[in-house]
């Protein structure tokens, strides 16, 4: 074998590993920031995100139309304040219910869109401002619970 | 013999674990000759060999070679020692990914720092001495029993050594490359004014080649002479190597229980 | 009946004395190899030259063989998260298996049938052949010359091919989960980021690799270099090398294991 082709060979194979790392870091880990196509920023503030996760979906109707990019925590509100970049093909109206849903019973959480009828739109930096938290599950079922354990009480 | 050999062993004994291979073993290479070491397969020759090369170290005696003790010498000199030597092994033991050419450069391009030029130039001298000049490009797959031997020789003396090994250099040639090759290591040894030792049983080609002769068999030298005193010899082993007798000191049976008694035993057992 | 327990109790004495020492001389033929790695090191070419062999002919499988394990990872992780309803976690649990675990050990044991049994093969019939003698013989440290290449291109090759492996696999479960069988795609990628930490998993697999490389190397050059010189010494080396290497990957796995990923 001649000694550039083989130097070729193995450049070829270094690059195809550095490029599987590379691949592994970025786009498997979580180094990755950079989103596909035309996005503008919205904002939302929940008192509960629950489960929610940086790039987890905004849908509406079902669809997904945007990701979370950020999840921060307001200390002097103690609330928490998401960042999402909605897909600027997609606009929506001023008075947008912004909720955080749970896909499945035990599946992953994302934020649901419920669109109202301002005639207005959101513009790139708003901040949504009716909002509906996370429902925790074991809240709701210790409320479940303790309704039931009263209801028994009462009927004695 | 002279009185300064280039190499000398002295009351040397060896043994692999505890097998012994070699004891109180004395031999002396005078400078300049041809010597053959012979005997019968398993009989201590080929670790000569390696005794002298240093690859493995004498339990006791001295191997001297150029005025130093090779078995004293540490991984260092033992390595300086050898860059002097030169040895032909069994079956050539050409690298086999290299081509003919690369073999025979191997050395020179891994002690020395000769330009590719100067380092082609040595090579296809050394080639041409051998007759394969021709040959340079091919793999050691593509060369047959006997042009493989010759490429080997030309790595052997590629860096011009004082001293030349051959390990049973004869083993499986055809009567001419065989020719070829008993020709080539006394010219090349006179040539390059060098001293050989040749391990082999192919005492005939040797006889024709060779300055003097040491007889090996189990661990010990039973004979030694000038070939005509070896063909004249009237020692037992000796006579019955040389002349290829089946029954001799050497026994054709295999020591074993008497053959009478052996179908005795095995037909009571049949019944 | 004594008799007989006492010969028993021989052998087993014999044969742990003789593994103790060969097992001796492995660790000191390792540490000579480091020791005689100058020469390589120096001389690059002769490490590049071995990844050829070592690293670039072993990828074909390397890749094929992710691509498939990815796409069934894909396929059985997939039915067993849809019974819960948590599908979308389909990206997260693909990746973590690879990257952890699958890749490292599997690229592993690939390499020690591919390239180990290669490395042993080879370097066995070259002291079959008389090679490294006649090197010896002029004056060339066969460690330095044949071994230390082998086993520095191995240790080079070995985390390559496995993020290779996990990355074709993660590919293959991509292709699966979200092509074939409909997972969000941006759930699949975004649920994997979410959970795959690069330092925490990724650098831990890079790590496991670089381990299972010293390893299957080290075993390769040396049931090659210390096996019989003949044709049935090779191939029982070449066996043994396989055998060895696949269970040593698999110990050590453990060990890495219950070190690396202990608190997770």
């Amino acid at each position: 074998m001649n000694r550039s082709t083989l130097d070729l060979w193995v450049g070829f194979f270094v690059a195809a590993g550095i490029v599987a790392l590379g691949f592994l870091s970025l786009k498997v880990g979580t180094m990755d920031t950079t989103t596909a196509g035309a996005t503008y920023q919205l904002q939302a503030k929940f008192d509960n995100i629950g489960g929610l996760k940086p790039r987890a979906p905004i849908k509406s109707a079902g669809v997904v139309v945007g990701r979370v990019t950020d999840i921060r925590f307001d200390s002097k509100d103690y609330i928490a304040v998401v960042t999402m970049a909605i897909d600027s093909r997609y606009q929506f109206p001023r008075d947008t219910f912004a909720t955080i849903n749970t896909s499945g019973m035990l599946g992953d959480q994302y934020i649901g869109f419920e669109v109202g009828g301002d005639p207005e739109m959101f513009k790139s930096g708003d901040t949504i401002k009716k909002t509906q938290s996370a429902v925790v599950l074991e809240k709701l079922i210790s409320q479940f619970m303790f309704n039931k354990a009263s209801e028994g009480t009462e009927k004695k | 013999m002279s009185a300064d050999p280039l190499v000398r062993l002295t009351d040397v004994s060896f043994a692999y674990d505890t097998r012994p291979i070699l004891s109180g073993f004395n031999m002396q290479i005078p400078r300049g000759k041809v010597v053959a070491i012979m005997g019968i397969s398993g009989g201590g020759k080929t670790t000569t060999l390696r005794l002298i090369g240093g690859q493995v170290k004498a339990s006791s005696g001295e191997v001297v070679v150029a005025g130093q003790r090779v078995d004293q010498l540490d991984d260092k000199g033992l390595y300086a020692m050898r860059r002097r030597m030169g040895m032909l092994f069994q079956f050539g033991a050409l690298f086999t990914d290299m081509s003919v050419f690369d073999n025979v450069a191997y050395q020179i391009r891994e002690h020395t720092d000769l330009p590719e030029s100067l380092v082609r130039d040595l090579v296809m001298l050394k080639l041409n001495a051998v007759g394969l000049a021709g040959a340079k490009d091919m793999m050691p797959s593509e060369l047959s029993g006997g042009m493989a031997r010759r490429a080997a020789l030309a790595r052997a003396i590629a860096l011009d050594p004082m001293l030349i090994m051959y390990d049973e250099p004869f083993a499986g040639l055809d009567p001419i490359s065989l020719a070829v090759v008993g020709h080539l290591i006394r010219t090349l040894n006179d040539a390059l004014g060098a001293s050989s030792i040749i391990v082999t049983h192919d005492i005939q080609e040797s006889l024709k080649i060779v300055d003097y002769i040491y007889f090996v068999s189990d661990g010990k030298i039973v004979a030694e002479g000038t070939a005509e005193d070896i063909r004249q010899s009237d020692i037992p082993y000796v006579h019955q190597f040389v002349w290829g007798e089946t029954d001799g000191p050497v026994a054709f049976q295999y020591p074993a229980p008497s053959y009478r008694q052996d179908i005795l035993r095995g037909a009571a057992r049949a019944q | 009946m004594l008799n007989k327990a006492n010969v028993f109790l021989q052998g087993l004495g014999f044969s742990l004395t003789s593994r103790m020492a060969r097992l001796g001389f492995a660790s000191k033929f390792f540490v000579m190899t480091l020791l005689y790695s100058g020469t390589a090191l120096r001389r690059f070419h002769l490490v590049v030259r071995e990844v050829y062999f070592t690293g670039v002919m072993s990828m074909i499988i390397i890749l094929v063989s992710g691509l498939f394990v990815g796409m069934v990872l894909g396929l059985q992780l997939y039915q067993t998260l849809q019974t819960y309803g948590s599908a979308s976690a389909l990206g997260t649990l693909v990746a973590l298996t690879l990257v952890r675990e699958l890749g490292p050990v599997v690229a592993a044991l690939l390499f020690a049938s591919r390239a180990g049994s290669a490395i042993t093969a080879e370097i066995g019939l070259m002291k079959a052949t008389e090679q490294l003698s006649a090197m010896e013989m002029m004056a060339v440290n066969p460690i330095a010359r044949v071994v230390a290449p082998r086993f520095w291109a191995g240790v080079i090759s070995m985390p390559l091919l496995a993020a290779m492996f996990s990355a074709m696999g993660i590919l293959g479960g991509y292709l699966i989960g979200v092509q074939h069988l409909g997972v969000d795609s941006g759930t699949f990628w975004s649920q994997m980021q979410a959970s795959v930490d690069v330092r925490e998993d990724i650098v831990n697999g890079v790590i496991k690799s670089f381990v299972f490389g010293i390893i299957v190397t080290w075993i390769a050059v040396f049931e090659g270099y210390d096996c019989e010189p003949t044709a049935e010494g090779v191939s029982g080396a070449t066996t043994r090398t396989v055998v060895t290497s696949s269970l040593a990957i698999l110990a050590a796995d453990f060990v890495l294991t219950a070190f690396m990923f202990r608190g997770a």
